[in-house]
């Protein structure tokens, strides 16, 4: 192993857990005001939005692979499916179509 | 008591390891690849296990290889990584408010395996996060991604094209899963995402912010004008009843 990359690894290993830890050690949890509070709650749906668009429509260099995923996804999601199976319901049907395609 | 405490414990570790499932099997294609481009871009395979180990954080892996094979300096690869997983700080912050209470040398422990992908599984459960659904969560998660790196990097290979093209959904289908069933509870849900979407799309499309800040600016931004709106309109509520 050459001592650069390790040195490397460590800095970016330092710098992608500090963010994640310090929030847990620094806050109680429960101590912010309640408009804080409501905009913490908010965060994770808005998140997930956030992951989603725009990154599911480059998923592939064919834009509509992504978008018929994200249909399928959405289909299987609406209908109360399991999210293991909304996944593999995803690949199934992109599976699908990249063969007739 | 104590006897209890553990079972429930145990349990609750299992309900962890069982819905890091898809997790799993998401990251098996991405770590796959990440193994097979590092070991192109001249990583040993002790090093591309490391990082896998070490950083545990898919996108700036991937950039670090893309700008050590354009030959960056470690230090600006060192601070691109910090800028692009700089939103798990708003992540480790939502979640510690739903988590249960506990001493912090626990919650230093599982905060390391705070991805988008285990923070948007663990914030959409229902009702208090516990240390053990966290490690159960995290772990599964982690060894998936360490084991499949490595893989990656011994077959020097990752999977039949077809199937990690198609495979390539399955993160965003595991985000939609999570997503659809709060927002067919709460039209709150729909507008917290959608907004969002619409401001990370507009962010990333015109380059206006890399995709590190593009994603914590469009939380941020989506979750303080539904929670603005929110009270505006109790307010008004409030004040009609009176």
């Amino acid at each position: 192993m050459s001592s650069e990359i390790v040195w490397m690894i460590l800095g970016m290993g330092a710098v992608t857990y500090i963010p994640r830890m310090l929030p847990f050690v620094l806050f109680k949890g429960k101590e912010l005001p309640p408009f804080l509070q409501g905009v913490l709650k908010n965060v994770p749906s808005a998140t997930l939005g956030a992951l989603i668009f725009p990154g599911v429509l480059f998923i592939q260099e064919d834009i509509w692979f992504g978008i018929l995923g994200a249909a399928a996804a959405f289909l299987v999601a609406y209908l109360g499916a399991n999210v293991i199976v909304v996944v593999l319901g995803a690949i199934a049907v992109l599976s699908v179509y990249s063969f007739i395609m | 008591m104590a006897e209890l405490a553990v079972n429930r414990s145990a349990s609750e570790f299992r309900k962890g390891l069982q819905a890091g499932i898809s997790i799993a099997i998401g990251y098996a294609p991405i770590a796959l690849t990440f193994g097979l481009l590092a070991k192109t871009t001249g990583l040993s395979i002790g090093e591309t296990v490391l990082m896998s180990l070490v950083v545990f954080a898919g996108a700036s892996q991937y950039i670090s290889l893309s700008l050590l094979s354009l030959g960056t300096g470690i230090f600006e690869i060192i601070l691109t990584t910090f800028i692009v997983n700089i939103r798990h700080f708003l992540m480790s912050t939502a979640l510690n408010e739903k988590s249960e209470e506990d001493h912090f040398v626990n919650k230093a422990i599982y905060s390391f395996g705070i991805t988008d992908e285990t923070f948007s599984v663990a914030a959409m459960k229902e009702g208090t996060v516990t240390t053990g659904y966290m490690f159960g969560l995290n772990l599964i998660s982690y060894v998936s991604w360490v084991v499949c790196s490595g893989i990656g990097f011994l077959i020097g290979a990752s999977l039949p094209q077809t199937l990690q093209e198609s495979m390539s959904v399955a993160l965003y289908a595991m985000f939609i899963g999570l997503l659809v069933p709060s927002m067919k509870r709460s039209i709150k849900v729909v507008y917290l995402a959608a907004l969002a979407a619409c401001f990370n799309t507009i962010f990333t499309l015109t380059n206006a912010l890399s995709s590190g800040w593009a994603i914590v600016a469009a939380t941020l931004l989506s979750a303080v004008m539904v929670e603005f709106i929110e009270g505006v309109k109790k307010k008004q509520r409030g004040e009609g009843h009176e």
